[in-house]
């Protein structure tokens, strides 16, 4: 821990999450909970008929999936700012994972302000997204 | 096509943070936090309630921009944003609205791209501001033919 209470020094890694397989039912699923039911991302021929070679998972699960990491500190904090960028289609099969790094910590009367560059990649190094997040983090 | 829309408002819709509606998110995004889906370990939380993962937004209503023609397929999500003053907090009533904020297009190796910004905004039912989100929304030279013919 430094001086601001932040668990986090710039540099720091955050453990990185791999998720497995992207499969139809975890994007019927989001599609469902979303209500995001966009064709492209459940129905083979929908997607086929927009020039792709199947469905894809929807930018807005990749987004979710890469604020997971830092879920596990929401009972210290928010997270204040997430922007992410697609960069990438991920299609049935690929699997994603999640890796980010501490590139600022700033301190603040009742806590800190901690921002990380986060990277969602395939196991094939193919890009799927970038985001820049800040953490509110509240001393207890 | 778009321009003289800039700037224009949707009306307000009122959303609820669903319980239920949470959790299924929560179980779709695969994040079982217990500050998301256990009362108990929640109330015992600083938020002292159930709160909503950053991105349950997505589900709320934030009405539509009266006459803004859209394709009805074929939109890129380019871009998105959250900014957050705290927390939602399950249960909670949310009023939500768009502004259509930006429309620009730039030339690429194929063809024209067309850029839509909107911000999306949620308060909460005193009218302080809980969070904005921005969607980056890109349509290709063919799908933006499309919306004109």
């Amino acid at each position: 821990m430094n001086a601001a209470g932040s668990p986090w020094q710039v540099g720091d890694r955050l453990e990185e999450l791999r998720l497995p397989a992207v499969d139809r039912m975890s994007l019927v699923r989001y599609a469902g909970a979303s209500g995001d039911f966009n064709p492209i991302h459940v129905v083979d021929e929908q997607a086929r008929r927009t020039g792709l070679p199947g469905i894809i998972q929807h930018g807005m699960l990749t987004m979710a999936q890469m604020a997971r990491p830092l879920s596990p500190y929401l009972a210290n904090g928010y997270i204040e700012h997430f922007r992410t960028r697609f960069s990438g289609m991920l299609f049935l099969g690929d699997q994603l994972s999640i890796v980010g790094q501490v590139t600022v910590v700033e301190e603040v009367g009742d806590g800190a302000r901690i921002a990380f560059d986060l990277q969602a990649t395939t196991s094939e190094g193919r890009s799927i997204a970038k985001a820049t997040l800040r953490f509110r983090w509240l001393n207890p | 096509m778009w321009e003289d829309r800039v700037g224009t408002k949707s009306e307000t819709v009122r959303n609820v943070v669903e319980r239920g509606a949470v959790r299924k998110f929560a179980q779709a995004i695969g994040d079982l936090n217990p500050l998301y889906l256990d009362p108990e370990t929640a109330a015992r939380s600083r938020w002292g309630r159930l709160i909503a993962p950053p991105t349950f937004p997505r589900v709320f209503d934030f009405g539509t921009i009266p006459g803004l023609p859209l394709p009805p397929a074929g939109i890129i999500h380019g871009e998105q944003s959250y900014t957050y003053t705290r927390p939602l907090h399950v249960g909670e009533e949310v009023d939500c609205y768009t502004i259509f904020q930006e429309s620009y297009s730039r030339k690429g190796s194929g063809g024209t791209l067309n850029f839509l910004v909107f911000e999306r905004v949620g308060e909460d039912t005193a009218g302080e501001r809980i969070f904005t989100s921005r969607d980056v929304l890109i349509l290709t030279e063919t799908v933006a033919a499309g919306v004109e013919s």
